[in-house]
């Protein structure tokens, strides 16, 4: 408390003010967010501790758990083929489904509600594009397709809110409802066409290998390089322009070898995925190379970049937290709830759209067997490890993105193990209990920190 | 600040009149032919026993519930506060009992909530804060540790300091206070009556609804009794005093004189 006096008071009032005997020290301390108070990098490590031993851990369990991941199956996988690059591409891919699944449910939770139906509705989506592209049949160019399929999830995920928010209907049954009807029309989507209820991308035409490469395609290994550059060095000056344009005018900001941290942190993490990724990964004895950065990689990126500004730098990601919070609050503001809670559902489903269709194009066509219920289960326990609050008010597109990590990093060791499908659904969902009790500790933690709340 | 001061001994009109207002809630008469002043840059006590009707006229005035009858002046002209959009536009703001603040937004973002400024589509952050730090500012509301915390972690005098500096941020000219220092402990109460007295102080009309007499006769300039839907006394507190209000408020009337009844029912 008494080490950060230029912050204490926000704008240089004369210092005729008592201390404020009404706060509690101890839980402020613990509850404001160490980058707001730290005046040094040794401040705000110091902050940050205290802040996770007061239970506020922040993506602390996330990243031990990947870091358990990775020793566990590094440790017993055979050959420690866990962290070859070709496994950890696969790993990339593989979890790409679980990030972007993770972030569609993450509009849902962070408005206090649940959406049930991101898998199914996700693979009408996805079956619709991959209908539509066939060359025997509908012929659409890919970028139609795509639209269309993501399209159809918008309107579905409209619908469903409408009904959430106008008749005021609880979301977990009316996206259960949209749930049985998804697979339903799922089932009947697939059965169009000659293609037996299996309508897949393999072949010539250059709109199915489109959507095939979504998945399977990958950018030229120097043009990956020099892409991830350009990422880093955009990200990087504008993190540091705009921290140094708030440090200067005197606004609450982040001490700069902070943001050089963090900047550095940005770069290492991306140097090293390129690098993973241009090793060459064809199999031994082929004379083929296949390196390169997988196309998935900047979808996600893209669908994290966007999201994350919609709804850290918008009004309505504003308003969306908001509601999530406290939506009395918001009604009181003069917020249109019922507006902004229908879209957010119809984003959920539309991401899920994009989150599916890269499951078709992993899976190289749509067929009956996806496992829409089940994909449901793992996009919210890659939201809630990944740090989203099931209660609603807290939540970053972050947040799936890191959680996806972890649910695919599960999979993939355990199939690489061969350990059965079983021992998979037991330690996800142990895992998912890990994170909701995390969850629910740290907010009793922070409900018994303020002393009164009225 | 002081514009408000100088028109108020110009014309001696009070800032918001409101003349033989009824309402009526099927054949409950909640409020019947009340009249009420609220002057520029005094605080007014707004007291009654559960159930006289103070919540049905602050909602009357803040435009959540349409009068039947009566005519509310703002600045000598008779308006019509439909909505509490409104109430916003007049300059009227209301701080109600549970603050209506988000918990997981920083102290900038609710005070901003609904009103975000924006450049380009995007949320003017640095604009925002800084307007933010001179509000409180201004209200020396300086004990928050960073204006950029959760509101959550805030104490409940924090938070209510929070609440009253967004009401006053939009050029406001009445703050409607509702219950301001229930649940608050001593210290905290200190503080909130202070925040009061410094928007009285700005030339800010003030209307508190309390229950806590100790409090209103701390804060109040003028004190009005609301009974059973009518409006039995509204006078100086200085004319007042305890007994005499707690008396008013449970029987309507006063046995001893003092107290100028504005209305004879």
């Amino acid at each position: 408390m008494a080490h950060a006096p230029e912050k204490a008071d926000i704008s240089g009032v004369p210092a005729e003010q008592a201390p404020d005997l009404t706060a509690a020290p101890e839980a402020v301390a613990a509850e404001v967010p160490p980058e707001l108070v730290a005046q040094s990098l040794r401040e705000y490590f110091r902050a940050w501790v205290a802040r996770i031993a007061a239970g506020e851990s922040g993506v602390l369990p996330v990243i031990a758990a990947m870091l358990a991941i990775t020793i566990v199956f590094t440790a017993i996988s055979p050959n420690n083929v866990f962290l070859s690059p070709v496994n950890l591409v696969n790993l990339f891919q593989q979890s790409a489904v679980f990030m972007v699944l993770a972030m569609a449910e993450g509009f849902a939770l962070v408005l206090g509600e649940i959406d049930l139906s991101v898998g199914f509705v996700g693979a009408c989506g996805a079956a619709i594009t991959v209908q539509l592209v066939q060359p025997l049949t509908t012929r659409w160019p890919w970028w139609a397709a795509i639209l269309a399929g993501l399209l159809f999830c918008a309107v579905f995920g409209a619908i469903q809110g409408t009904l959430i928010t106008r008749l005021r209907l609880p979301s977990f049954i009316v996206t259960l409802a949209g749930y049985l009807i998804g697979n339903g029309l799922f089932l009947w989507i697939l059965a169009f066409g000659p293609f037996s209820g299996y309508p897949n991308l393999a072949g010539d035409s250059d709109n199915l290998k489109v959507i095939y490469n979504l998945m399977w395609g990958s950018i030229d290994p120097i043009a990956s390089w020099v892409l991830a550059a350009a990422f880093v060095v955009g990200l990087g000056l504008w993190m540091w322009i705009s921290d140094a344009r708030r440090r200067n005018s005197g606004l609450v900001a982040p001490p700069a070898s902070l943001t050089l941290l963090k900047i550095g942190l940005i770069a290492v993490v991306t140097v090293v995925v390129v690098a993973i990724c241009n090793t060459n990964r064809a199999a031994l004895g082929t004379f083929t190379t296949l390196a390169g950065v997988p196309w998935v990689i900047p979808i996600v990126l893209g669908v994290l970049v966007v999201w994350t500004i919609l709804l850290q730098r918008t009004k309505y990601g504003r308003y969306v937290y908001a509601i999530g919070g406290n939506p009395e609050a918001a009604r009181r503001a003069g917020i249109n709830l019922p507006l902004v809670r229908t879209a957010a559902f119809a984003l959920c489903s539309f991401t899920a759209g994009i989150g599916i269709m890269l499951y078709a194009s992993l899976l190289g066509g749509m067929s009956n067997n996806i496992q829409g219920g089940q994909y449901v289960l793992y996009a919210v326990a890659a939201a809630v490890i990944g740090g989203t609050s099931l209660f609603g008010g807290r939540g970053k597109p972050l947040h799936g993105v890191l959680g996806g990590l972890v649910i695919g990093g599960i999979y993939n060791g355990m199939y690489l193990m061969g350990f059965s499908v079983q021992w998979e659904y037991v330690v996800t969902g142990l895992v998912l209990l890990a994170a909701v009790t995390i969850d629910s500790l740290s907010r009793r933690g922070a409900s018994s920190g303020s002393v009164t709340r009225v | 600040m002081t514009a408000a001061v100088a028109r108020e001994s110009a014309t001696g009109e009070p800032l918001l009149k409101i003349r033989e207002l009824d309402k009526h809630f099927g054949p409950v008469q909640a409020l019947y032919h009340v009249d009420l002043d609220l002057p520029y840059g005094k605080v007014t006590a707004l007291c009654g026993d559960n159930g006289a009707g103070k919540t049905v006229l602050t909602k009357c005035i803040a435009g959540i519930y349409s009068p039947d009858h009566g005519q509310i002046y703002f600045e000598g002209h008779p308006v019509h506060i439909r909505s509490a959009r409104d109430a916003a536009r007049l300059g009227i703001e209301t701080v109600y009992q549970d603050l209506a603040l988000a918990d997981n937004l920083d102290i900038v973002q609710n005070m901003f909530l609904g009103r975000e400024r924006t450049s380009n589509g995007l949320l003017n952050e640095d604009s925002m804060e800084r307007s933010a730090a001179e509000t409180l500012a201004s209200l020396r509301v300086t004990t928050v540790r960073s204006i950029r915390q959760p509101v959550a972690s805030l104490s409940g005098g924090q938070r209510q300091s929070v609440a009253v500096a967004r009401a006053v941020m939009w050029n406001s000219k009445l703050v409607i206070m509702d219950e301001p220092t229930a649940a608050l402990g001593v210290a905290q109460t200190k503080q909130v009556l202070d925040l009061i007295k410094r928007l009285r102080d700005r030339g800010l009309a003030v209307m508190v609804i309390s229950h806590n007499l100790t409090d209103v006769f701390e804060v109040a300039d003028r004190i009005a009794v609301l009974y059973l839907g009518r409006l039995v006394v509204q006078d100086d507190a200085s004319a007042l005093d305890l007994q005499k209000v707690v008396e008013y408020m449970t029987t309507g009337g006063s046995s001893r004189t003092g107290g100028a009844r504005t209305r004879e029912s």
